[in-house]
C-alpha cells in the first residue's frame, strides 16, 4: 500500500495511506487531507489511485503543486517524489513498486468492470477539475460507465463519406461495412477500415511508382494506416469526400 | 478453397527461460486459411487448458461453419462478412466453454485464456482478439501493430493519464482487462484488413513484445524476410536472450503471390463446377 508523509520544515506531520480511489488534498476540513494554511486553496489538489499506481491531480489551485520543485497540473506518482503545496510537503512512499522489480509477471486479469470504473473515476475527476467544480461531488458509483478504451466496437457511431464533386458529386455513404474499397483499380485504391477505436484509411495501389498516397486535408498519408477525424477532407483519385463520424 | 499454398506460415511456441511450461498454445491450418494463437493463464496447469481449448476450439467451429456458409458475402447488421461472423461466434462459444469448465473444475478455477485469430479468405483477411495478444502487419517497409490490446496500460494511455513512456515505465503489463473464461459472456474485437501479396503477418503472446521492442521486431523480420522459419525463430531466440520472462508463441504467415485474387466472385462460381 502506498502512502503519503505529510511534513513542514522538516518535522512529520502526519501519514496517508492510499487506500481510497480518491484522496482530496486543502484547506478546508472536509479534505482527506486538511492542511490548514492560507497558501492552500480549500479544494486544492487529488491522488487517485487505481491499483498501485497512483496520480496527483491539481484542481486549479491558486498557488499550484509542485512536484520534485516542478509546477504539475497532473503527474504520475513515482516512488520517492516529493509534493509541495505551499510550504507543507508530502512524499510519496510505495516499496511494493520498487520490491517487486524482477518478480515474475504473471499475467493476471482485472474484471473490466473494476478498471472501466477506475478510469471512470478518473475521468469524472478530471471533468470535475474543468468546471472547476468541487472535487467531492459524483462518485464512481454514479459515473456512467465509460467504454472500454478501444472497445464498444458495437456502440461506435457510423462514419459517413460525403462526395464533393465528379459526377456523384453529394452522394451520401454510410459506413456500414466493415471493410470498404475506395478509388479506380490500376489508377487508385485505398480502403477504409472499420476498427473497434474507429476508421482508418489505407492506401493499397496505384499508378506510377505505386506510391501515390491519398491525401487528406492536402497532406499525403503515407503508407500507414492512418485514423479519420471528423471533418477530414479525403481525396483520391481526383475525387474529394468528407468523411463525418458524428451521428 | 484449398489456400496452401497462396500462404507461408510459420508456427512457433517456446516455454522461454523462467517458466516451468508452455501455457500457450497456436494452431495453424494453412488449408483453410486459419490461424489461432492463445495465452493462457491461472492455476496449476490451468492455464495450458484454457489456451488449449481456445485454439481447439475455435478451430473446429470455424472449419465446419466454412463449408456451410456462404462465402464472402456481408452480413447487414455488422458489415462484417460472413466469415468474420463465424470467427466472432466462434470465440463466443469458446468462451462459454472454458467458462463452464472452470466453474465445474476445481483444479481450473480462475483460469483465463487471450486469443488472437487471423483467416484468411478472398484477398481479405479477418482479425478478431481478446487480451494482450498481439497481431502487427509488415507491408513493405512498414511494420503496424493492428490490435489494440486489451489492457489495463492500454485503457490508461487512452485517457490520457500517462503518456506511452510514463505507462511503461510505471504500470504493471501484466493486467488485461478483457479475457475469455473469466466470464460467461465476452466482447470480441473484430476487424477485417485487405491482404496484398507479399504482406507479412505476425501473431504474437507477451511473451515476444514484452521482452523485443516493435522496432527490433521490424528489423528482425525484415533482416529474415526472405526464410520466414528463420525469421520466426531469430524472433523466439532474440526475446530468450533478452530474458525469456514469459512463454513466447509467434506464428508468421505470408501472403504469396495470387492470395489476393484467389477467391474473386467468379472465381469462386467456376470453382465450384470443377
Amino acid at each position: 500500500m502506498a502512502k503519503l508523509v505529510l511534513s513542514l520544515n522538516g518535522v512529520v506531520q502526519g501519514e496517508y495511506q492510499l487506500d481510497k480511489e480518491r484522496l482530496s488534498i486543502g484547506r478546508k476540513a472536509d479534505n482527506d487531507i486538511p492542511i490548514d494554511n492560507l497558501a492552500v486553496s480549500g479544494k486544492h489538489a487529488l491522488v487517485i489511485t487505481i491499483l498501485d499506481d497512483s496520480f496527483l491531480e491539481d484542481l486549479g489551485s491558486t498557488n499550484g503543486s509542485y512536484v520534485n520543485g516542478k509546477l504539475i497540473k497532473k503527474h504520475a506518482l513515482k516512488d520517492g517524489d516529493v509534493i509541495a503545496i505551499g510550504k507543507h510537503e508530502m512524499k510519496y512512499v510505495n516499496e511494493l513498486a520498487t520490491a517487486d522489480d524482477d518478480e515474475f509477471e504473471k499475467t493476471m486479469i482485472i474484471k473490466p468492470g473494476s478498471a472501466s470504473a477506475a478510469v471512470a473515476a478518473a475521468q469524472a475527476a478530471e471533468k470535475a477539475v474543468a468546471s472547476a467544480a468541487p472535487a467531492a461531488a459524483s462518485p464512481a458509483s454514479t459515473a456512467p460507465t465509460a467504454p472500454a478504451a478501444g472497445g464498444g466496437g458495437g456502440g461506435m457511431p457510423l462514419g459517413r463519406l460525403t462526395v464533393l464533386n465528379g459526377p456523384i458529386a453529394g452522394k451520401e455513404l454510410v459506413l456500414t461495412k466493415a471493410l470498404i474499397t475506395l478509388g479506380k483499380p490500376g489508377t487508385q485504391v485505398a480502403v477504409i477500415s472499420r476498427r473497434p477505436q474507429g476508421y482508418f484509411l489505407t492506401h493499397i495501389e496505384s499508378d506510377g511508382d505505386g506510391k501515390r498516397y491519398p491525401t487528406v486535408n492536402g497532406e499525403p498519408i503515407g503508407p500507414k494506416a492512418y485514423q479519420l477525424k471528423d471533418s477530414d477532407l479525403i481525396e483520391l483519385a481526383g475525387i474529394k469526400m468528407e468523411f463525418s463520424s458524428s451521428t | 478453397m484449398n489456400l496452401s499454398d497462396k500462404l507461408e506460415i510459420v508456427n512457433i511456441s517456446d516455454t522461454g527461460k523462467r517458466r516451468p511450461h508452455n501455457e500457450d498454445s497456436t494452431l495453424s491450418d494453412a488449408e483453410n486459411g486459419l490461424v489461432v494463437l492463445a495465452d493462457g493463464m491461472g492455476g496449476y496447469k490451468a492455464g495450458e487448458v484454457a489456451s488449449a481449448i481456445a485454439v481447439t476450439d475455435p478451430h473446429e467451429l470455424i472449419c465446419s461453419g466454412l463449408r456451410k456458409i456462404k462465402r464472402a458475402q456481408l452480413d447487414k447488421v455488422t458489415g462484417l462478412h460472413s466469415e468474420s461472423v463465424l470467427v466472432k461466434e466462434a470465440i463466443i462459444q469458446a468462451n462459454s466453454n472454458i467458462y463452464n469448465t472452470a466453474q465445474e473444475d476445481p483444479e481450473c478455477q480462475g483460469m483465463g485464456t487471450t486469443i488472437v485469430v487471423a483467416l484468411f479468405y478472398s484477398g481479405i483477411v479477418t482479425i478478431a482478439h481478446v487480451g494482450d495478444s498481439r497481431l502487427y502487419r509488415k507491408r513493405a517497409n512498414n511494420f503496424e501493430q493492428i490490435t489494440v490490446d486489451h489492457s489495463l496500460i492500454q485503457e490508461l494511455i487512452a485517457r490520457g493519464l500517462y503518456t506511452p513512456e510514463e505507462a511503461h515505465a510505471k504500470t504493471p503489463k501484466n493486467l488485461v482487462t478483457r479475457a475469455l473464461g473469466i466470464d460467461a459472456n465476452v466482447e470480441v474485437d473484430v476487424v477485417e484488413e485487405p491482404v496484398i501479396a507479399g504482406d507479412i503477418l505476425l501473431l504474437c503472446s507477451d511473451g515476444l513484445n514484452d521482452m523485443v521492442d516493435d522496432e527490433e521486431i521490424h528489423l528482425t523480420l525484415s533482416k529474415y524476410s526472405v526464410n520466414l522459419a528463420e525469421a520466426g525463430q531469430a524472433l523466439v531466440d532474440l526475446a530468450n536472450a533478452k530474458g525469456g520472462k514469459d512463454n513466447i508463441s509467434v506464428i508468421l504467415i505470408r501472403a504469396l503471390e495470387g492470395f489476393s485474387d484467389s477467391g474473386g466472385f467468379f472465381k469462386q462460381l467456376i470453382n465450384r463446377f470443377r
